[in-house]
């Protein structure tokens, strides 16, 4: 899951000050679930508009706004949409891009998206995953130590590390020490112990290099 | 390989290290009072990459400097600052300017140092640069090209030996033997018996080990001390600095005896005066 967290407000009243009619979508993926770009939070930031003498034209909280197909069929033919000034837009990235391609109004993203999220429980993100293109986790113990050692170290842990945490945070886990401990419980230490990881790819796949089409 | 300090690696002697770290800034009176002070008292002089992610200035042009003097020195390079193709470049630059000693580290994390916003780079891990290394020496680059004239170099590496568990370390180790390192270097050690044991633990790496050691010089310089990567000072030490008249004393007396007693177990010791290098002639006299 894309982990978001809100803008400050008064960033987003900057960003909007120029405009006076403003359309609200949300996200009832992603941003629903980390609680920055669901029902109850549009209906918030449109209170929040309100007070601040903004017109809001309308909302939308759509499935998947990253999904053009979903833009194009629930948002982009909305009449209060063509009669507003800008869009303000509770998704990440890839939602406020994904509209971008169909809708021709100003864009304003009221998120920050931070990272690829795995749910502890509400307001607890894990980020496992950093989305590197090339996944060497079957050898690793099922923890990855791109997205999980601070320096996405291949080969081993630095000597930074003090009793198994990492030197960037005395609160986090050095991965590598997860990692040594999980091999060890599923013996399978040789898997990494002996093996010379080989620098990463930093290319992506071919097939995703230009058009970036599966 | 030709340096004098891969010569000394050769032999069964005891092998002194110390490292001095550039200015922040471009005058360099001051870093080179401090090597004529101990350069000819050592086998090599570590010049750290930007340590603890400050800016200072670069290791490869103080090395040269350091080198114009008739010292040895110990290009320390980080995997922090600098994507494959820096790394590489910056090594046959090392060899061009006569510099064949490196010591190759991943680099404290920026987000610790002073540039916390800046974007940590960690292409290759310190494995993947000692082969990377290696690879030019053969004449070609990572990428398999070939190079016009190619480089020697003298590559060490870094271990903590306090670090737990220790077994994480050691393969570690023989994973950067493997990659080419023929040299290691360590976080401080303050333990003796800690030390032998995992001396003990190493011997089938069958490899050159200078164990740092540290000029503790007061109970405040402690404390910044214990706030650092992979720092593990024991209490007593700590009780000793804490308790004497004279902190900077004792501490010269801590790190004498320190390496008084590696002198009969270890292959030779790194010193990390931090400031204090006036300092190593003592502690090297009182540690005869």
């Amino acid at each position: 899951m894309i982990i978001t967290t809100s803008k400050p407000f008064s960033e987003i009243l900057s960003n909007i000050k120029s405009y006076k009619r403003i359309f609200v979508v949300g996200c009832a993926a992603c941003a629903a679930k980390c609680q920055t770009g669901g029902e109850e939070q549009v209906k918030n930031m449109i209170e929040e508009l309100k007070k601040e003498n903004k017109e809001v034209t309308g909302f939308i909280v759509l499935d998947t706004p990253c999904d053009m197909r979903i833009v194009k069929k629930d948002l982009a033919k909305l009449p209060e949409v063509k009669r507003s000034e800008a869009l303000l837009v509770l998704a990440c990235g890839g939602g406020v891009q994904a509209i971008e391609k169909i809708v021709d109004k100003p864009l304003l993203p009221a998120l920050d998206p931070v990272f690829v999220g795995s749910i502890e429980r509400i307001g607890v993100y894990n980020e496992f995953c950093s989305i590197c293109g090339q996944c060497i986790i079957d050898s690793t113990g099922g923890i990855c130590p791109v997205a999980r050692c601070a320096k996405s170290l291949m080969n081993g842990p630095c000597g930074g590390a003090v009793n198994g945490k990492c030197e960037v945070d005395p609160e986090l886990d050095c991965a590598w020490v997860l990692i040594y401990n999980k091999l060890n419980k599923i013996n399978k230490k040789e898997n990494i112990f002996k093996v010379f990881m080989e620098p990463r790819k930093h290319s992506k796949p071919k097939k995703l290099d230009n058009s970036r089409k599966l | 390989m030709t340096s004098k300090l891969c010569q000394k690696l050769k032999s069964n002697e005891f092998i002194i290290t110390a490292e001095l770290f550039p200015p922040k800034g471009v005058d360099v009176e001051d870093l080179l009072r401090r090597a004529d002070l101990i350069g000819s008292l050592v086998d090599g002089i570590n010049v750290t990459d930007n340590q603890r992610a400050s800016m200072r200035l670069g290791s490869l042009a103080t090395c040269r400097l350091l080198k114009e003097k008739g010292y040895e020195p110990i290009l320390q390079m980080a995997c922090r600052d600098r994507n494959r193709i820096a790394l590489q470049s910056d090594l046959l630059s090392a060899y061009v300017l006569g510099i064949e000693n490196v010591l190759i580290i991943s680099g404290d994390h920026n987000s610790i140092g002073e540039y916390k916003d800046a974007k940590p780079v960690y292409d290759l891990d310190s494995t993947q640069l000692l082969k990377a290394a290696r690879t030019l020496e053969s004449g070609v680059d990572m990428a398999g090209k070939k190079l016009k004239g190619s480089p020697r170099f003298c590559l060490g590496a870094v271990v903590n030996p306090t670090a737990d568990p220790i077994e994480l370390q050691i393969m570690m180790m023989e994973k950067k033997i493997n990659a080419g390192a023929v040299f290691f270097q360590t976080q401080p050690v303050y333990d003796i018996e800690q030390y032998k044991i995992f001396l003990e633990k190493t011997k089938h790496l069958n490899t050159k080990i200078m164990p740092g050691v540290i000029l503790l010089k007061s109970a405040q310089f402690i404390k910044i001390m214990a706030g650092l990567p992979g720092v593990n000072i024991p209490k007593a030490a700590v009780e000793r600095i804490e308790k004497a008249k004279d902190p900077l004393k004792e501490g010269i007396n801590i790190c004498a005896e320190m390496i008084r007693e590696l002198r009969k177990c270890a292959d030779g010791v790194h010193i990390m005066a931090i400031g204090l290098e006036e300092y190593i002639p003592e502690i090297l006299e009182k540690s005869k």
